[in-house]
């Protein structure tokens, strides 16, 4: 056990320092506040940027582009994105999940057709997998796809398609084969989203706004060349997708709790409660030493569990305890700011008296999803269960 | 940056489960328990052979010279066969506050004899107020005399010396001095037992100041925490092996998902307070900034987990959980001593206030 950074690890993070130190934009307070539709091409310039000086996938092999990052380097890369406030990256899902997906599973033609492009972000990726019937029971998804010579024929609806109205390619996942069984029946297929018979629309979710999309295909033609894998493994494809997405997402979140429960220490001692600050009343003392020491918890965990997969090749189910330790804690601290603002807490942005533009009642709602999205949390209980535990399927 | 256990650390935690697993199964934890004082003098000699006794002292007082890892290592094994006898009272507690108080000639004296096994003792803290803030001690000395009372002292009856936290110093006393009167209260945790310790005019020697008094007890509280997490992954395993063969409605109880789910949050709590109590060894070992607050989320986490992971492994063990002869119980009464042992979660969560919201210098102010 020895968490001071190896010399590798301090020249990783002192060349990224540097080139983050000319290079992050300066101005990325004046955009972020507005609609996706207008930063975007702002955000794709600077994946651009980040391409160029090799900082956009750091993850991924270096002969695809990317540094051949340890896990502890990629943390320490989100450290420093979070230190400078550095924007996110117009192509997330593409660095994030298909890319790393094709890198593993596609063929030469694909990497060298796509790898480039998802890195420029000249092509931004979507991911379709759940649809209107099947959520938590993915494989049970019923968009199909029939061999028509050399294409497939793609017909059905998917939803819950975060970058669907911006996306150039979707990672689809379709059912080749409706007499297997429904794990074995599934093809991955990647599909250009400018073909005939592809339509998006927006989801409009509880927040009001519209992360996300829902895509209906109506006879898309899709060669057989843009099979990802094999014909109807499509299941261990999309397992592979998710699983970079349990294993990215807890490095980042540290750094946003961490400026969350920061920022409610202050309004803590701004806000008056019983005649004095409320960082002086015990109850909400405690609910913030609660949180913020759960906030360490997770880094904790997070190193432990990096430290495990750095040893053994596989990040493993117990990622499961992550995915429920900080969607469940983001809730809570997300109860906690609302106590704190009383009423205030309801103030919408733009309202002339919302404390802080109104991000506590957005963070508020949600939050609400977290524990849905990415694995619900009682699949997540599921797969502790059964996968880390061994106890019998419930299902 | 490596959060994983080193070759040296995996072995030793792997010869402490098997040591406790053969020296100390459950029908010696119980017949340890039913006996007064819970020591057994053949065992601590076993203790002493491996090192255990010694195990985070400077060689030069007869100790292993490991670290706080180690240590919380070691506890976690001793918490999983839930060891009963003065083991936490002797090396932990009294053996942490003599090397953070003591003169070199003071631990020559006191802490070389517990490194090699030759003396048990403890530490006598709390007082009728009972409590854990180490400023609300009111027992004085006076011209090298202690006069009062002292409750909730663990293993008392068989220390060779009692370290005594008075409000002007960390004295000692020997087990022998006149007006020493030791008497058994009546608790909850059968294998860690506790004592009223009085004394009238009784002779004591100072150690030192109570200046690095809060040191010692950090490592108290974060062995505490550890060996809470042995106890939850003993509750744990035993609870997911009864899932797994009890069978109601023609099925194992462990596939129906409100049984599930709840080992679930079993395996969560417990790995939650194992990273915590890692963390804490290895920041009291570095003497990191954080050390404090490290201490104090362990120790509040495992508290409130302790509990929790025992409250659902009764549960989950239904009627038999209920039983006298079922083990989960025991590991149950140990998890709320400790719970409140060295403050409870409350306590740290007001402590861990203090350091990071009243000083925002530390933790998260940090990185």
């Amino acid at each position: 056990m020895d968490l001071k950074l190896t010399a590798e690890e301090t020249s990783f993070q002192e060349e990224l320092r540097s080139w983050l130190a000319t290079n992050a934009p300066k101005d990325w307070a004046d955009w972020r506040e507005k609609p996706l539709e207008e930063s975007y091409p702002y955000l794709r310039a600077w994946q651009r940027k980040l391409h160029e000086g090799r900082w956009a996938a750091v993850s991924w092999p270096k002969e695809y582009g990317g540094r051949s990052a340890t896990l502890m380097q990629q943390s320490l890369f989100w450290e420093e994105m979070a230190r400078v406030e550095a924007p996110p990256m117009a192509n997330s899902l593409g660095l994030g999940l298909i890319g790393p997906t094709i890198i593993a599973c596609g063929t030469e033609a694909q990497k060298k057709r796509f790898i480039p492009k998802i890195l420029s972000a000249e092509e931004i990726w979507c991911q379709g997998f759940s649809e209107p019937n099947a959520g938590s029971d993915l494989a049970g998804l019923q968009t199909e796809a029939k061999l028509d010579g050399d294409r497939y024929i793609v017909n059905g609806q998917k939803v819950w398609t975060s970058y669907g109205w911006v996306g150039d390619w979707c990672e689809l996942v379709v059912r080749t084969d409706s007499t297997a069984a429904k794990h074995k029946g599934l093809t991955a297929l990647l599909v250009d989203m400018k073909s005939p018979g592809v339509e998006v629309r927006p989801l409009r979710q509880m927040t009001g706004e519209s992360e996300f999309n829902e895509l209906f295909f109506r006879d898309v033609k899709v060669p057989v060349e843009n099979v990802l894998g094999k014909v109807n493994d499509g299941w261990n494809v999309a397992m592979s997708t998710l699983m970079y997405e349990r294993g990215s997402y807890g490095a980042r979140l540290q750094l946003t709790f961490n400026r969350y429960i920061s920022r409610l220490i202050e309004l803590a001692r701004t806000t008056m409660r019983n005649g004095r600050p409320a960082s002086e009343d015990p109850l909400i003392r405690q609910k913030l030493a609660q949180c913020s020491a759960e906030i360490e918890i997770m880094r904790f965990n997070q190193m432990r569990a990096f430290s495990r997969i750095t040893a053994t090749g596989v990040p493993g189910p117990e990622g499961s305890i992550q995915k429920i330790f900080w969607s469940e804690l983001n809730q809570r601290l997300q109860q906690i700011a609302q106590e704190l603002l009383g009423s205030y807490g309801q103030l919408l942005a733009g309202d002339p008296h919302a404390i802080d533009k109104g991000i506590w009642s957005y963070a508020y709602l949600r939050t609400r999803g977290n524990t849905i999205e990415a694995g619900t949390s009682e699949v997540q209980r599921n797969i502790i269960g059964h996968f880390v535990l061994g106890l019998p399927r419930s299902y | 940056m490596q959060f994983g256990l080193s070759e040296s650390q995996e072995f030793l935690k792997d010869s402490a489960r098997k040591f406790f697993a053969g020296e100390c199964p459950s029908a010696e934890m119980r017949r340890l328990m039913e006996t007064d004082t819970a020591y057994d003098a053949a065992l601590w000699a076993k203790l002493t052979d491996q090192g255990y006794t010694g195990i985070i002292f400077a060689e030069e007082y007869g100790g292993v010279g490991l670290g706080k890892v180690e240590l919380m290592l070691l506890m976690e094994e001793a918490g999983r066969a839930l060891l009963p006898g003065p083991f936490f009272s002797t090396v932990v507690l009294a053996g942490s506050v003599l090397d953070a108080v003591a003169s070199p000639a003071h631990k020559k004296k006191y802490l070389a004899p517990i490194c090699r096994g030759e003396a048990r003792a403890t530490v006598a803290i709390l007082e009728a107020g009972a409590s854990w803030n180490p400023r609300d001690v009111q027992l004085t000395a006076a011209n090298g005399k202690l006069t009062g009372e002292k409750l909730f002292v663990s293993d008392a009856a068989v220390a060779n010396f009692i370290l005594v936290v008075a409000k002007n110093g960390v004295f000692i006393v020997d087990a022998r001095a006149p007006g020493l009167k030791i008497s058994p209260m009546s608790a909850m945790d059968l294998t860690r037992k506790l004592y009223v310790v009085e004394f009238k005019d009784t002779p004591a020697e100072l150690l030192g100041p109570t200046t690095n008094l809060p040191r010692a007890l950090d490592i108290a509280a974060a062995a505490l925490a550890a060996e809470l997490v042995g106890g939850m992954q003993r509750t744990l395993d035993t609870t997911v092996e009864y899932a797994k063969t009890r069978k109601q409605f023609g099925k194992p109880i462990g596939m129906f998902q409100s049984v599930q789910h709840q080992c679930a949050d079993m395996y969560l709590e417990t790995e939650s307070s194992r990273s915590a109590v890692y963390y804490a060894g290895y920041a009291l070992e570095e003497n990191t900034p954080d050390a404090a607050t490290s201490v104090s989320i362990a120790k509040m986490y495992a508290s409130d987990a302790g509990r929790t992971v025992g409250n659902r492994g009764i549960q989950i063990h239904g009627g038999m959980g209920f039983t006298w002869e079922n083990d989960v119980h025991l590991y149950y009464r140990r998890a709320k001593a400790s719970e409140n042992a060295f403050g409870d979660a409350t306590f740290h969560r007001e402590r861990i206030a203090q350091l990071v919201i009243d000083t925002p210098t530390t933790a998260h102010a940090a990185r």
